[in-house]
């Protein structure tokens, strides 16, 4: 598989997602964000980090980039893209994925670990997880309040677009499990088609047993599948 | 040609600064404060004399840039 991470000024999770695809043998390519070329790929990540300072709009500067009208159209032709942190704000800035990306409710910037259940496992990012699994990951954002129009929000709903939604312990969803205020306790969604996924929770930081965790792993296996 | 676009969350979305700030302003013995929402403010001058056009191409920065629709208002000025 191959698999290209895009680098702006103020990415600092590119280098976390590498090294998680390096891992599991992805032959990785890092693109900085002046290119305007891709080179073919299985895969194309948008990483976290601070693009632009978060200027303007968290994602806003990036969205507007040479590579991502490459991006948008490897997208459009059916490319698997993960957009994780800043990379989901940045795809939602570009729409490639509809609604938007708010400030958290409570005002302030939170970086924990939090629970996330699978509601969907029928696509590209998820098969090697059974729904209802209860995943650690961990989060670090001051935009991560998903919201939408309620058209939108039952589309999601209704054809499995939501594959990650913050839960506690026992896997339930509710206010209180949710950390930054985002509808219907969403912490990814899918566009219609399934080979885009944003998510606010970062899997890269959950690919080591050592180090934090592996709950995160299942994600990148899935993509090999 | 000189602009003054100032962006604003709509109104069905929560502002959490606005908020903040307008109890801040309360708490400081305002009383008669009704509502204070939080925006941004862009000056924006063009090359182009043509009214019309430029104030045309002030609108396709906003809604291709400066503001994300989903979520924001925004207002186009002329300053001079």
């Amino acid at each position: 598989m191959k698999s290209s991470v895009i680098v702006f000024p103020g990415s600092n999770c590119d280098r976390d997602v590498a090294v998680a695809l390096e891992k599991l043998q992805f032959k990785n390519s890092m693109i900085w964000h002046k290119e305007t070329e891709l080179p073919k790929s299985d895969l194309i990540v948008v990483p976290g980090g601070f693009s632009y300072g978060d200027y303007l709009r968290s994602g806003a500067i990036a969205a507007k980039s040479n590579i991502l009208s490459e991006v948008i159209n490897a997208g459009k032709k059916g490319a698997l893209i993960l957009g994780i942190c800043n990379g989901f704000q940045i795809l939602i800035e570009c729409g490639l994925l509809q609604g938007a990306l708010l400030r958290n409710s409570g005002l302030k910037f939170i970086s924990k670990d939090i629970l996330v259940k699978v509601q969907s496992n029928k696509n590209k990012f998820f098969n090697k997880y059974k729904i209802g699994d209860v995943l650690k990951l961990n989060i670090a954002h001051n935009e991560g309040n998903y919201f939408t129009d309620e058209k939108h929000l039952e589309e999601l709903e209704n054809n499995e677009l939501i594959p990650l939604k913050y839960c506690d312990q026992k896997g339930n969803i509710d206010l209180k499990t949710n950390p930054n205020g985002s509808i219907n306790n969403i912490a990814a969604i899918f566009n219609k088609n399934k080979n885009i996924l944003g998510m606010m929770p970062h899997p890269e930081r959950m690919a080591d047993k050592i180090l934090s965790g592996e709950d995160g792993l299942g994600l990148f296996l899935s993509l090999m599948n | 040609m000189k602009f003054a676009v100032t962006v604003t969350l709509k109104k069905d979305v929560l502002d959490p600064q606005g908020k903040v700030v307008g109890q801040t302003v309360k708490n400081m013995g305002i009383k008669d404060l009704k509502q204070i929402r939080q925006g941004k403010f862009f000056e924006i001058e063009m090359n182009e004399k043509d009214s019309v056009k430029a104030e045309a191409q002030v609108k396709e920065m906003c809604e291709k840039l400066l503001a994300n629709q989903i979520i924001e208002d925004f207002k186009i000025k002329k300053a001079e």
